[in-house]
């Protein structure tokens, strides 16, 4: 039993360890060195032989010195015997050594003995691999994204691995790619577009919202469960539905190409959500201080402003950026009812550039930055409010 | 008096309601009505813009003669298949302007120019001439007299409000659209997406849900994907899978775990051979899939942290006093503490996954074996210009969406009477 879990912990480790080592190679590629092989027979094996002699040596040398010493091993062994390579890339790797020494250090030879201690070591090995895995796999298309955006069309076909930018040129060449779509194509109206229709969007739905979800909250009349269980399902219906008939309505009327018809379209597919989300929170407001103000002849408007908003600040705070959200990332129908270039939104504005096979692939995404950071920003500042939000409404396609 | 208050109290609900109510009921609700209307006719997208009588006004000076002024109207039909009706015409002049001579089919009164054109078939050009005197001799304004603007009115049919249907489009859906083929692809996209979404979601929710330095930081990226841009991220994606210069290709090769490039976006099939076993792998549309997958996890991952942090410590202390292990925790008391979330989860991303269109339309546009339902309608009414047919298929989609929530509802209400 201590023999299999011995074995079993060294390899679950090891392969722990090549993971590490092949997002560093990955990484380190992207900068530019020549790194061919990921060598995983040679981490392999040193891998196994650092857990089991660290399950060997135990408590007899401190862990710090452990780790030192086993880092300077590998390090030796895999960056300068056998790649030579800079000494940045193996100063990596001993941090990454040291890293994984310093995890491996809290398991012992008695613990495994221990019922289920293998499973607690994948477990903790699964969780630290999740962690790493999925901000690599995230964050990755972010990075690629923000790294693109500053190189030139040459230097991306000459080697479209190498991803480390060059600070020393020139801040209008390093920025080139955003002079360039804010000069040639017009990105700075398409933001101010986006901001009107989002901005607006958010506006009107608060307008509408707000009332119609005090009543669904507070107010007895006929049709409020109909009501109330109609918002869901209108939730539900799919966008891709509507556009052949509004695209054939909107046509006749003259609303195609104007922020008027997108901000009266997303103001109806966003109303449901704002709705619902309002009218959860407003249920959860005392009722006993509007039985006071209606004691003191407030009309139902004077209830909704006077008390209702300033007690549900942060729900309408909440819905307020959510609907800002779903407006500025919205592509469905800008791309069905805006088909001239003066009354673009920023991603049909990408949309529209990308059509044109000639434009490099750099201004894409230099306006893919455009269009992200905004949201990501918003997203990272107040994010408090918008998961809560999220996890209200449920959202979104 | 209490009555007159459950009144006062109706009248108030309606009033607050009815401006959300009839927003969503023009831009949602009648839409639907409009769409199975247009299903059953035969409209393309030329026929859906009203037919307009229109002119230009060229205004040219005659040599010799300053106080004469020619007016060139180059009067059109706008629509190419359709005519306009009793078609009238009106335009202003300024008060010194003498009309030199009069069309028949028109009348000069109080310095206003007035005509019957009578019927205009469809593509109809003419070239309409006037010739004005001024009465005093002044000089003449031109760009004055261009700014004035003619009007012009008829009547014509739109087509979209005549009687006449058909279940020809209906009929070409169903039998000469490929249609299994287009429902299967649907199918698989929507069930893989959903299935993996949700497993991707279980995974980190569980991850997260353990404590570990930079917790709050690693929530905050796993909704990267969920809250950026689809735009952003399908180009993105696009780029990093690219055959000829994609980074991800550029990798694999350079680490010798592939010899030639392959095109992941725009390959239909890919021969995979497993423990001697080959088959197709259908690869456009599991990338497309797997895109889908990394973009909706979070939605998944968030429901599923907001469960696991409401369930009561105490079931994992008694566990661990039965030795249970990690495992075993996991499978006999998360996952059933979990299930509900994740058959809400379920029905909730396969209905938008059903109907999601962006991500396909972004990164292939259909092409290579990922044609879904919604990227047909797009195709036939906009790339076809077949709006009829556009608006069948999309007809197909709510009805086997209605059919979905059905049992979804049904398998709700069920729920509901267990607890």
């Amino acid at each position: 039993m201590r023999i299999k879990n011995t074995i079993l912990f060294s390899l679950i480790s090891t392969f722990f360890l090549i993971f590490l080592i092949s997002i560093w190679k990955i990484l380190a590629t992207l900068q530019g060195l020549s790194i061919n092989s990921f060598n995983i027979e040679i981490i392999l094996i040193f891998g196994f032989l650092i857990s089991l002699a660290h399950l060997g040596i135990g408590d007899r040398i401190k862990s710090i010195y452990k780790s030192i010493i086993f880092s300077s091993i590998f390090v030796f062994f895999d960056g300068y015997l056998i790649q030579k390579l800079p000494i940045w890339y193996n100063v990596g790797v001993f941090l990454i050594l040291y890293f994984f020494t310093n995890k491996i250090s809290k398991y012992t030879f008695i613990g495994l003995k221990e019922e289920h201690s293998t499973q607690v070591i994948l477990f903790d090995f699964l969780t630290l691999f999740g962690i790493l895995f999925f901000s690599f796999v995230i964050l990755f298309p972010f990075y690629m994204m923000l790294v693109t955006s500053f190189k030139t069309q040459i230097a991306l076909l000459v080697n479209p691995l190498d991803f480390s930018i060059n600070f020393s040129q020139d801040i209008k060449d390093l920025f080139k790619s955003y002079f360039v779509i804010f000069k040639s194509y017009k990105f700075g109206k398409y933001i101010v577009i986006s901001t009107i229709v989002s901005v607006g969007t958010v506006i009107i739905t608060l307008l509408f919202a707000i009332p119609a979800a005090y009543a669904v909250a507070r107010l007895n009349f006929f049709g409020k469960t109909f009501l109330s269980t109609s918002i869901l399902i209108i939730y539900m219906f799919p966008a891709i539905v509507l556009v052949i008939p509004l695209y054939t309505i909107f046509s006749q009327l003259g609303l195609r190409n104007s922020i008027e018809g997108l901000l009266i379209v997303y103001t109806a597919t966003t109303l449901p959500v704002a709705i619902y989300m309002l009218q959860g929170y407003f249920k959860s407001i005392p009722k006993e201080l509007e039985e006071a103000a209606i004691l003191d002849k407030l009309s139902w408007f004077g209830i909704i402003t006077k008390i209702i908003i300033p007690l549900s600040i942060p729900a309408i705070s909440s819905v307020a950026l959510y609907v800002f959200m779903i407006a500025w990332n919205e592509f469905l129908f800008s791309l069905m009812f805006l088909d001239n270039p003066n009354s673009f939104t920023l991603s049909r504005a990408i949309q529209y550039l990308s059509g044109d096979a000639e434009t490099p692939r750099q201004y894409l995404m230099a306006g893919s930055v455009v269009v992200t950071l905004p949201v990501l920003f918003i997203f990272v500042y107040f994010e408090k409010y918008l998961v809560s939000g999220l996890t209200a409404g449920s959202v979104k396609g | 008096m209490n009555d007159t208050l459950a009144n006062t109290e109706k009248k108030t609900a309606y009033i607050l309601t009815l401006p959300a109510v009839l927003l969503v009921f023009s831009i949602i609700l009648f839409p639907i009505f409009a769409n199975v209307w247009i299903s059953f006719k035969e409209v393309e997208l030329k026929d859906i813009r009203i037919p307009e009588p229109r002119a230009k006004k060229i205004v040219k000076s005659i040599s010799d003669e300053p106080s004469k002024i020619k007016i060139l109207y180059k009067l059109r039909n706008s629509s190419l298949i359709q005519e306009i009706r009793d078609v009238s015409f009106q335009d202003n002049f300024p008060k010194n302007f003498e009309i030199e001579n009069l069309d028949p089919r028109c009348s000069y009164k109080k310095y206003n120019l007035k005509c019957e054109f009578g019927n205009w078939p469809a593509k109809y050009k003419e070239n309409f001439q006037v010739i004005f005197v001024t009465n005093d001799g002044s000089k003449i304004d031109k760009k004055n007299l261009k700014s004035i603007k003619p009007k012009l009115d008829g009547k014509s049919d739109n087509i979209l409000l005549n009687t006449n249907f058909t279940f020809k489009n209906f009929k070409k859906v169903l039998f000469e659209n490929e249609f299994i083929d287009l429902l299967l692809t649907t199918f698989y996209y929507t069930f893989f997406g959903t299935v993996g979404s949700i497993v991707f979601g279980i995974l980190t929710a569980q991850m997260v849900n353990q404590k570990f330095y930079g917790r709050t930081f690693m929530r905050s990226v796993l909704l990267f994907p969920y809250v950026a841009p689809v735009v952003a991220l399908a180009y993105t994606w696009e780029l990093l899978l690219d055959p000829n210069s994609g980074t991800l290709n550029s990798l694999l090769l350079n680490y010798q775990i592939i010899e030639t490039p392959i095109n992941l976006l725009g390959q239909k099939y890919i021969e995979i051979s497993i423990l001697g076993f080959d088959f197709k792998l259908r690869l456009a549309l599991t990338t497309v899939i797997m895109f889908e997958i990394w973009r909706y996890f979070p939605l998944a991952f968030l429901f599923i942290l907001a469960r696991l942090q409401a369930i009561p410590k105490e079931l994992y202390e008694a566990a661990d006093v039965d030795g249970a292990s990690p495992f075993q925790k996991f499978f006999n008391i998360t996952l059933p503490q979990i299930t509900a979330v994740i058959s809400i989860l379920f029905m909730i991303r396969f209905i938008w996954n059903f109907n999601k269109f962006e991500d396909v339309f972004l990164l292939t546009g259909g092409a290579s074996g990922t044609r879904t339902l919604p990227i047909n309608v797009y195709q036939q009414g906009f790339a076809i210009s077949d709006i009829g047919m556009g608006s069948a298929v999309s007809i197909v989609i709510v009805v086997l969406l209605l059919m979905f929530m059905f049992f979804y509802f049904k398998l709700l209400g069920k729920r509901v009477d267990e607890n």
